[in-house]
């Protein structure tokens, strides 16, 4: 019983803090004190402590551990954006390295700030649909809802930790371009592309099916965002890859040449942080800490990733004639990717198969978009494009749930716009502030023409491409 | 025979390379170098304080050629270096007493190849 009565108290601090704004931390104080009065005379009469009383303590409990769950899934994503800085910066030549950790570090942050400006309020607009449930906007900043905190989405969890677990996933969509246009785009545009994109587009496509929009209704699933998240910044990555054209050296007479990664232990420091990451992407989007559906998607997560690390490591054998370290790292992402939007409902047996496709598709993917000439310096297009899409399509195929035909829909129509989309905007700031820096630049090098110094002073690289 | 020594900008170093091949000259050695000629070195930013660097990165071509390649190597390598800007480098070109490949014994231009 004292277990109990500690954990609901634990329950109330946990809810003070979350709620953040003055007037209910006032209140959950208020009201942990309330129960530690009743918890001395409980303590008193155990033996007459009513029915009631312990379901309620009961369920305090549990939404005390949903909501930490939650949270503690909010900061494992947040983990993720130091894997991409860490994969992007490796991949890409030491003379441009500054430059991507920049981007990378600007784009959590933007990506948070214009969540907490409109992209919440457009994903989740509650009962605010104003266009049929294509498009709901519930007013631009963040809004506590009035009443008791705790009745918040059926009791799981508070509006802020619902809140801080999204925004933080908000900005990941916009990482994954930053990765294929590397090397060659503008900081600044690259900062308004990100501003623009995470606080109207990501929103909105993500309305359709997480804020209960036209997706959701037609029994669309897309459990963690291999869609919503992963094709949706694929796409916009596209259109900058289009745009913007390969970097220089890049294909040559149209050949393609490698241009080589600088360090290939920060790319691995880098998937491994993505893969921890990824643990609480897919686990914490269960929203709630229901030990046997987190546990699946934990074992889910982890044996796609496996199975897509075995398989991409064949599949560049046999193709590229050795056991590429870039192609394999690529494939861990690639399972990753895959498994997201199906981690809940397919066995693990078909996430074993859904990790192995991944893996082989992501190593053609990859020489098949350096044939089209589209210069992709990170694999970015063929992680998170091609495989949001096959992770999309993968859960009509194994989960006995959901069919097909409304997986396909839903990966053809997000597909297009926000392809249309982010090739506006991309081309928008192409005719205007231009999106590419000068040949001159690109060839010291963004470190020093962008932000006026080096990564690594002191240490000499040739520069050679 | 002379010993053609090249102080080009990093970044140029793949069209030189491509003019040189062009031209059909294929054996060159390259090294990291640092120096400063006219300019002096530039004053760099670094959290806010000045810092003076005197020496520049640069990247150092060693070519050695027969008389008759002198003038087509030094034109290979303006063409792949110049842009125009201060910095882009300087060619030395220096007598040569011998050449020998390791290999063969061979001397002389035939060594040069």
């Amino acid at each position: 019983m004292n277990k109990m009565l500690s954990a609901a108290l634990l329950g109330l601090v946990c809810a003070g803090i979350c709620f953040g704004a003055e007037e209910q931390a006032v209140e959950a104080v208020q009201a942990v004190q309330t129960v530690n009065a009743a918890g001395v005379s409980v303590t008193e009469t155990a033996e007459v402590i009513s029915e009631a009383a312990a379901t309620s303590t009961a369920d305090l409990a549990m939404f005390a551990v949903n909501n930490l769950w939650v949270m503690a899934g909010g900061m494992l994503v947040f983990l993720m954006h130091l894997g991409f800085a860490c994969v992007e910066s490796g991949l890409a030549r030491a003379k441009n390295c500054n430059n991507i950790l920049f981007k990378n570090t600007m784009t959590p942050a933007i990506g948070f700030l214009s969540y907490a400006v409109c992209g919440f309020a457009l994903m989740y607009p509650g009962v605010h649909w104003i266009w049929n449930n294509w498009f709901g906007f519930a007013g631009f900043g963040l809004h506590l809802p009035a009443g008791d905190p705790i009745a918040y989405h059926n009791g799981e969890f508070t509006y802020w930790t619902d809140f801080f677990f999204q925004g933080m996933f908000a900005a990941t969509a916009a990482t994954i371009v930053s990765g294929a246009v590397a090397e060659r785009v503008k900081l600044s545009s690259y900062l308004v592309f990100t501003a623009v994109y995470v606080s109207v587009v990501y929103p909105i496509v993500g309305s359709w099916g997480w804020g209960g929009g036209w997706l959701d209704a037609m029994h669309f699933h897309d459990f963690a965002g291999s869609t919503f998240v992963h094709s949706v910044g694929g796409w916009a990555a596209l259109s900058g890859v289009i745009l913007l054209g390969p970097r220089i050296g890049k294909y040559v007479d149209g050949k393609v040449m490698p241009i080589m990664g600088h360090n290939m232990p920060l790319v691995t420091i880098g998937v491994f942080l993505l893969w921890l990451g990824w643990f609480g992407f897919n686990g914490a989007s269960a929203l709630n800490a229901d030990p046997q559906k987190v546990s699946l998607v934990l074992v889910n997560t982890m044996i796609a990733a496996s199975a897509a690390v075995v398989s991409s490591m064949l599949t560049s054998r046999f193709m590229l004639h050795h056991p590429d370290l870039s192609m394999t790292m690529n494939g861990c992402l690639a399972g990753l990717v895959g498994v997201t939007a199906g981690a809940d409902c397919v066995s693990v047996g078909s996430a074993v198969i859904i990790g192995l496709v991944a893996g082989v598709i992501v190593v053609p993917a990859v020489v098949l978009f350096d044939r089209l000439h589209l210069d992709d310096p990170v694999g970015a297009l063929s992680v998170h494009l091609v495989n949001g899409v096959w992770g999309t399509l993968a859960v009509g195929i194994f989960s006995p749930e959901y069919r097909f035909l409304p997986q396909l829909v839903g990966a053809v129509v997000i597909g297009l716009v926000s392809f249309a989309s982010s090739f506006a905007i991309f081309f928008a700031l192409k005719k205007t502030t231009g999106i590419r820096v000068s040949e001159e630049e690109e060839l010291r090098g963004l470190d020093l023409c962008e932000h006026g110094g080096e990564a690594y002073p002191g240490f000499q690289f040739f520069v050679n491409m | 025979m002379k010993l053609i020594i090249a102080y080009i900008q990093p970044d140029r170093l793949n069209p030189v390379k491509q003019a040189l091949y062009a031209r059909s000259i294929f054996k060159i050695s390259v090294t990291n170098a640092l120096g400063c000629g006219q300019q002096r070195g530039y004053v760099h930013m670094w959290r806010g304080a000045l810092q003076e660097v005197n020496l520049l990165k640069k990247v150092r071509l060693a070519i050695a050629v027969n008389d008759e390649f002198v003038e087509t190597t030094i034109e290979g390598i303006c063409e792949g270096a110049r842009t125009g800007h201060i910095g882009d480098g300087k060619i030395f070109v220096l007598p040569m007493d011998e050449c020998i490949r390791i290999r063969t014994g061979e001397r002389g231009s035939e060594a040069i190849g």
